[in-house]
């Protein structure tokens, strides 16, 4: 890690491809159904006639940038841009709707670039000795790590533990339609061609989740956000001052990002949620989650960006992809002759070291661009006119959805469970848990077959499910996460009690 | 720079609706090449490596997207669909596209698929991690016998080229193992490295791409890899097999004659660019020649091979 990659890395041509790289990301990331797998795909071809370094400069704040803008979506329209903003949507949605959309959206971006900090310094230093995590997780952990996901629902939906527990198995319900991904059967089709390719996690949360705003939106009479009459100077401020209050938050949600981000099989969205119910789980007595707490976006919004750095951890190290934006990347080094492995630090160095420095001049170069677009894309947002932001959003919805795979059919699903979506919300269903089973399930159930599998061939069932030093740490975690709740609950209803005797 | 790059993006969106180009053969732009599965794979990574190749030769640029979803089902249910004007090509894998319209109905059946080209494979390989007790497949073999179904291999998917390999290689040897699969051979590759099984069903691309971390028992080729000249092949060890997962593009089946031999030539002739096959070759693929013309036969062998190991297994009725 000379300083010549850094200089390198440093030239004004590069950093104008990290700071177009992060401005385009953003705006991609940003709009639902377009995600940073897509945009990379198509931009690896110029990494053949650019300086390799260069072009994985562009590819990296590109990546970067997506992960930060899919916070605007979520924070302005209830929407997750990314699956790895769905916890953004907690608070930041709430924020907004209180007239703090700007804020939100501030928070979101100095959380992203912290977090992205984070997780790019650890892949500059500490990536061999990381990359260990990613093979410590065997099938078991796997399947521990998605029912603690599984309990955070619990956690989340206060007051409402069974509605958001259906919620969960609904979406698992859902993550089995189609072709089994590792047992390779037909499940849940009743027999028709459209279900084969199964509910996919972005069509689906388009759907849950906008859909339901935009029918509410036109079934109301009131404005889409709440605005102050008096304009305003810019809240970069405040927003400075109370991520600087929350260093804390920042710190434990930016590790628990980058942890995450190095399992190849877990991801941003994972992340996003432990962080954010270790914030909740912490939080001092006056916070009030989910109605538009500060900490809870910096949480999620810190711990996703950091995944970008985790993620790369694994790709580098163990040519194993731990997103499919990682994939791209690999791909593209390895036309360009890199050969991914422990030695590659050492032989393809001055191209890995100039990727890294350009991530992390990426991640800095967000704060002004991801500052000013934010602000852009507030104003535009709660100054549009629902008569045009309705059909804007809705044609986004589709387009967004047809895009990932070319499929009409994964629109029309999309439309149905966000019709669907609408319905059960008047019943007090959240989208949030449907979603987080479709994204979970497929891991419990993998990690559960594998582990199954090996248990049962090595005739050590029980330990292999509750014999393994980090199953068993996953597995009282969880166990904290379900009782803890319960315990506050009840002690909150005896005080109240109480105080009503007194 | 960044203005060509936004062209391109632009060109690769609008991609998507291009209709009604000229029947005549030949290009007249960008041409969409469709991956039925993420990115990251071996499908993946030998269309990376034609890109350049074909923009060099053919001047104009393959645009690579992922459309995933049923282990590739849901592509190729989809291409025939697709305008046959040769702008749109697709991935085909075998034995998916075999082995899966067997199973049930998944929207395509093998024949209907106009393959054109088969441009490599990769061979099947015995992979254990560089610290494992097995040293040669002897010792492997050796384990599996004493102790039936205790061994066990992570793959890549169940009925897959993995799959196959682990039954066939299991009647020839007269051992039971237990196979593991994972979500694509990245994954399964994780198992191994991290010692959650004690070997893996995966290809020489496994080999090529762990070097020093792995080592391959045997790989299912006719000759050794000129990679590995150290690993023996199956036959040497007097194990019948050869074979692994082939991978090759499709046209969709409107495309005329014309199209497809236009296609079945400039993949050809990428394929024998000697700087091409250093690459594939460096990667640990192995490289295979079937245009257009040969397809039909070696799709008939490749069929009655699979259906008979598949039926064996029980992995189809």
């Amino acid at each position: 890690m000379e300083l010549s990659q850094f200089i390198s890395a440093l030239t004004p041509f590069n950093l104008a491809l990290a700071l177009f790289g992060v401005v385009a990301g953003t705006v991609v990331g940003s709009i639902p159904g377009l995600t940073a797998t897509m945009a990379l795909a198509v931009l690896v071809p110029i990494t053949f006639s650019m300086e390799p370094a260069s072009a994985l400069i562009l590819l990296g704040a590109i990546y970067t940038g997506a992960i930060y803008g899919g916070a605007y979506a979520a924070i302005l329209l209830n929407t997750p841009g990314t699956p790895s903003a769905i916890a953004t949507t907690f608070d930041g949605y709430p924020m907004a709707k209180k007239g703090d959309g700007d804020l939100a959206v501030a928070l979101a971006c100095f959380a992203s670039v912290f977090g992205g900090l984070v997780g790019a310094f650890a892949l500059l230093f500490l990536a061999p000795p990381l990359s260990k995590v990613a093979l410590a997780f065997g099938p078991v952990e796997y399947f521990w790590l998605s029912i603690f996901g599984l309990s955070l629902i619990a956690s989340l939906s206060s007051g409402n533990v069974i509605k958001g527990l259906a919620g969960g198995a609904f979406g698992m319900i859902l993550s089995t339609v189609g072709v089994a991904e590792i047992s390779a059967d037909i499940r849940l089709t009743f027999g028709s061609q459209m279900l084969i390719g199964g509910f996919g996690v972005v069509g689906a949360m388009i759907g849950l989740y906008c859909i339901p705003v935009l029918i509410d939106l036109v079934a109301t009479p009131d404005r889409h956000l709440k605005v102050e009459d008096d304009v305003r100077s810019v809240r970069i401020g405040e927003a400075f001052n109370l991520a600087m209050k929350s260093k804390f938050n920042l710190v434990r949600s930016s590790i628990i990002g980058t942890l995450v981000g190095i399992l190849p099989g877990a991801g941003g969205s994972v992340a996003g949620l432990v962080a954010y119910s270790e914030a909740k789980r912490t939080a001092s007595p006056e916070q009030r989650f989910g109605e538009g707490e500060p900490d809870g976006i910096m949480a999620t919004e810190s711990a996703n960006n950091a995944t970008v750095g985790g993620g790369f951890v694994p790709t580098l190290v163990l040519g194993i992809p731990g997103t499919p934006p990682d994939a791209i990347v690999l791909g593209a080094l390895l036309v360009q002759g890199v050969r991914t492995g422990p030695t590659m630090f050492s032989q393809s160095g001055s191209i890995v070291y100039t990727f890294i420095y350009g991530l992390i001049i990426a991640t800095l170069l967000m704060l002004p661009a991801g500052l000013l677009i934010g602000r852009y894309a507030y104003k535009s947002i709660v100054t549009i006119p629902k008569a045009v932001l309705v059909p804007t959003v809705g044609f986004m919805t589709i387009i967004g959805t047809f895009s990932i795979r070319n499929s009409v059919t994964d629109v029309f699903l999309m439309l149905c469970l966000g019709v669907f979506g609408w319905v059960v919300a008047k019943f007090g269903f959240s989208a949030s848990p449907i979603v987080l089973g479709l994204i979970l399930g497929p891991i419990a159930e993998q990690g559960f077959v594998q582990g199954w599998t090996i248990g049962a061939a090595t005739k050590n069932l029980f330990g292999m499910f509750f014999g393994r030093p980090i199953s068993q740490a996953i597995l009282a975690f969880t166990l904290i996460t379900l009782i803890v709740p319960l315990y506050m609950a009840r002690r909150k209803s005896r005080v109240q009690e109480v105080s009503d005797n007194g | 720079m960044i203005k060509n790059s936004l062209v391109k993006t632009a060109a690769a969106i609008l991609l998507s609706a291009h209709v009604g180009m000229a029947a005549s053969a030949e290009l007249s732009g960008p041409v969409s090449y469709v991956i039925p599965f993420g990115p990251g794979g071996e499908s993946d990574i030998s269309a990376r490596f034609q890109q350049p190749f074909f923009k060099e030769k053919f001047g104009q640029d393959l645009v690579i997207s992922y459309q995933p979803g049923g282990g590739g089902a849901v592509g190729w249910a989809s291409l025939n669909g697709l305008s046959g004007d040769g702008h749109t090509i697709m991935g085909v894998n075998l034995p998916h596209i075999i082995i899966k319209p067997a199973q049930k109905d998944v929207g395509f059946k093998t024949e209907e698929l106009n393959t054109f080209y088969m441009f490599h494979y990769t061979p099947d390989a015995i992979v254990v991690n560089a610290d494992s007790p097995y040293q040669t497949l002897a010792d492997l073999v050796a384990d599996a016998k004493a102790k039936p179904g205790e061994v066990t291999l992570s793959g890549s998917g169940k009925a897959s080229a993995n799959h196959l390999a682990q039954i066939k290689f299991d009647k020839l040897a007269g051992i039971t193992t237990t196979y593991v699969p994972f979500k694509g051979t990245g994954a399964a590759v994780a198992a191994l490295l991290g010692n959650q099984t004690k070997a893996e069903w995966g290809y020489t691309s496994v080999g090529a791409k762990q070097g020093d971390a792995v080592r391959m028992l045997a790989v299912a080729m006719g000759e050794r890899h000129p990679l590995f000249p150290d690993v023996p092949t199956f036959k040497e060890l007097g194990y019948d097999m050869t074979g692994g997962a082939y991978r090759g593009i499709a046209l969709p089946n409107t495309a005329s004659a014309e199209t497809t031999k236009l296609w079945s030539d400039m993949i050809g002739e990428i394929n024998n660019d000697p700087e091409f096959r250093k690459t594939m070759l460096d990667g640990g693929f192995a490289m295979l020649d079937v245009g257009a013309d040969e397809m039909s036969d070696f799709m008939a062998e490749r069929i009655e091979e699979y259906i008979t190991d598949a039926r064996a297994a029980g992995l189809i009725e």
